[in-house]
């Protein structure tokens, strides 16, 4: 019997800045102080707030600790574990009030946040079963194999509302009836843990933070569609998810939760793990099946659908981490607690990575009907250095730009299409008045240029002819001409393409010419990039009036462009500048500037 | 395993174990004085004692540390707060007058008043 919990991160983020030593030395000082057998130490998964991180949770006064370093444990341990006192210092700052430390909950971070499908990430200790158990796991398995028919369970799916979570938020229920409506000998249950727009982490977080959520979600709809095999395919750039999963796994059969007969019931299920190699073409569903079957990772025409002909040519479903995490608590407590949540056609909540030119980056999950401005300026903390916000990014290289009118519209899947833009698996890039939609443009198009797979034409050339006049653009050769040629190639790929990369590849574009496209005038007309990001269209000045002359950028200019006497102010010679912004970032006097 | 009762069995087992990483909702609380007079004196299992007695018999009480309150005389001191903010202190407490308190006070209301500072 412990009586303090200690929750240290182990999600990657909180990893990467060194967590593991802090356990380490945690579990050190814990021992030094006779107190192992009273206080608890757990490894969880993300708590959400990564800009913070390390971050520490202790429990039962819920102190949450910031930023932790392994020169804080001893001091941590002996005042607050051993003395009880909390050491206000290290405390995240935002719950230290004058006269009380506030709640968690308190705080604009969490306030708005209603974690759900994230319920277990940063509470349970991933690596042990009877934690996942302790808050309700395996529960609703339990029940769908002993009070439920397989049309129950879609039923109350369907009811629930649910949708994909992968980003084009297909119906889950009208999913899987198709599926169980199929006959076959075998039929497949996959898991898309492919995660692969820059930026976002919502499923490596769920798979890091409850993985036995998973497990436990596609053996209840191996069940729905009479299905008795699962794989889920996982990046191997995931290495602490694939860990986890791993274990989980083990775990589940060691306790009979998979294998043979679960609960007595005569249904058997089992989850092997695929590992992808990190092609973002193998998120697309008929790709992923093909990489799962060995084969080169390539997507084939639609229909015939997965739930008619998927896996190895028989009847499979597909649904994103996301999505299974919500299905148990679902079966547990009704669809109509999941429907209570959300928009009219959007219902529950979804997980968004935030990053980008934001305070607080990290992950939240907010009620589908947020708007962007609850979820930018109050969770996230708004847009830091003084900057303005610009536009949102969300959907990655699939989806488009939110542009700042329309900064509240409720967030859903209906709402994001009729802009331009799209779901998508919840990544979300927060862009402020230093960042060139254009450059933004061909950023995404660099990417889908890089991951096409080159099977179909229209995305295979396509997206690399786009890229070029994107790039002739930014260099300052564009011509109002490109302009509508870009727009035409970018509707003919849409329309023609084989499978959802190449079909969603060209909205970056669409997306900031619709809202943008004054700035692509500026490129193309004025030969100016307005954020001051295009290289090629920029030049560096000195101001002669603010120039005291100290010879700084001279000395520090790579190659010898600056010249100039003592005391006197600095000339730069534009045409040697190579552009690289390094006497600006060493002025000591403002006198630099780029335009 | 291979029935409801099972997994049922480990949840219970395992409820006082993550039942403490939630933002408490608990209106009593219990505060024992974990200052280095509290603790030299024998707070720690006074402390402990509290944590498995209150696990043990389900009760929604957050029990904490506190530092010292003025009186070191009489450490280990325990106070604790009802969910009307009436404030009990126990003093110079043992495990098993801990116990006693759990069992009488939280769970059936009565203060014990032998060991409250009053008496002592």
């Amino acid at each position: 019997m412990y009586r303090s919990n200690v929750l240290v991160c182990g999600g990657t983020g909180c990893t990467s800045s060194n967590s593991e030593k802090i356990i380490e030395a945690l579990k050190e000082e814990i021992a030094k102080n006779g107190l192992e057998q009273e206080v608890n130490v757990v490894r969880t998964g993300c708590f959400g707030l990564c800009a913070l991180g390390p971050i520490m949770i202790v429990y039962p006064e819920g102190s949450f600790y910031s930023r932790v370093t392994v020169e804080d444990i001893p001091e941590i341990v002996e005042e607050h574990l051993l003395k009880g006192r909390i050491v206000k210092r290290l405390l995240y700052q935002e719950t230290v009030a004058e006269d009380r430390i506030k709640s968690l909950n308190e705080t604009d971070f969490y306030a708005k946040q209603r974690r759900t499908a994230l319920r277990n990430c940063g509470v349970i200790n991933p690596e042990n079963i009877d934690e996942y158990i302790a808050m309700d796991g395996y529960a609703a398995l339990g029940k769908v194999l002993t009070e439920m028919t397989p049309k129950d369970v879609i039923d109350v799916i369907t009811a629930s509302g649910l949708r994909g979570r992968g980003g084009a938020g297909f119906p889950t229920g009208r999913k899987w009836s198709f599926a169980a409506a199929n006959q076959a000998d075998q039929k497949y249950v996959c898991c898309n843990a492919d995660e692969g727009d820059p930026g976002a982490f919502m499923d490596r977080s769920v798979l890091e933070g409850d993985p036995h959520v998973v497990l436990e979600a596609m053996a209840i709809a191996g069940y729905a569609i009479g299905a008795s095999q699962g794989y889920i395919y996982v990046r191997a750039e995931y290495p602490i998810a694939v860990k986890r999963l791993q274990i989980a796994i083990d775990q589940a059969h060691e306790y009979g939760l998979l294998g043979d007969n679960i609960f007595n019931s005569g249904f058997s299920f089992d989850i092997e793990l695929r590992l992808g190699a990190g092609a973002f073409v193998c998120g697309e569903e008929t790709a992923l099946m093909t990489s799962i079957e060995g084969k080169r990772g390539e997507p084939r025409p639609r229909p015939p659908f997965p739930a008619v002909k998927g896996l190895f040519g028989k009847p499979t479903i597909l649904n994103n981490v996301e999505t299974w995490a919500n299905v148990p608590q679902i079966i547990l407590k009704g669809a109509e607690w999941f429907s209570s949540m959300g928009t009219e056609k959007s219902k529950g909540t979804k997980v968004f990575a935030l990053g980008g030119k934001i305070k607080h980056t990290g992950l939240v999950e907010v009620p589908m009907g947020t708007t962007l401005r609850e979820i930018v300026e109050e969770i996230g903390g708004g847009v830091p250095n003084g900057h303005t916000f610009k536009a949102a990014q969300t959907g990655g290289p699939s989806g488009g730009c939110i542009p700042a009118e329309h900064f509240d519209i409720p967030i859903d899947y209906d709402n994001l299409l009729a802009i331009g833009s799209m779901m998508g698996s919840g990544g979300l890039i927060v862009m402020d008045d230093t960042t060139c939609m254009v450059d933004i443009a061909k950023f995404f198009l660099e990417f889908t240029v890089d991951e096409s797979c080159g099977k179909c034409t229209p995305c295979r050339v396509g997206t690399k002819r786009l890229y070029e006049i994107l790039d002739k653009i930014t260099k300052g050769n564009g011509t109002m001409e490109d302009l509508d040629r870009l727009e035409r190639l970018c509707y003919y790929i849409k329309d023609n393409a084989l499978c959802g990369l190449g079909q969603t590849a060209p909205n970056p574009v669409l997306s900031t010419l619709r809202y943008f496209r004054d700035e692509y005038i500026a490129h193309v007309v004025d030969k100016k990039c307005p954020a001051g990001v295009c290289k090629a269209l920029l030049n560096y000045h000195i101001d002669p009036d603010k120039c005291r002359g100290c010879t700084l950028c001279a000395r520090n200019c790579p190659v010898g462009a600056i010249s100039g006497t003592v005391k006197q102010p600095h000339v730069i010679d534009t045409a040697k500048c190579i552009k690289c912004g390094a006497c600006m970032e060493k002025c000591k006097f403002g006198a630099i500037e780029k335009k | 395993m291979k029935s409801l009762a099972e997994l049922k069995a480990i949840k219970e087992k395992m409820q006082s174990q993550v039942g403490l990483r939630t933002e408490s909702s608990a209106d009593v609380r219990v505060l024992v004085g974990m200052a280095t007079c509290g603790i030299a004196a024998g707070a720690r299992p006074v402390l402990n004692t509290f944590a498995e007695e209150t696990a043990k018999h389900h009760l929604n009480v957050l029990v904490t540390q506190t530092g010292c309150i003025g009186m070191c005389q009489y450490e280990p001191v325990v106070e604790v707060y009802d969910a009307d903010g009436t404030k009990t202190t126990y003093v110079k407490m043992t495990a098993e007058k801990a116990a006693r308190v759990v069992s009488d006070h939280l769970i059936n209301g009565n203060v014990v008043t032998e060991f409250t500072l009053g008496a002592n």
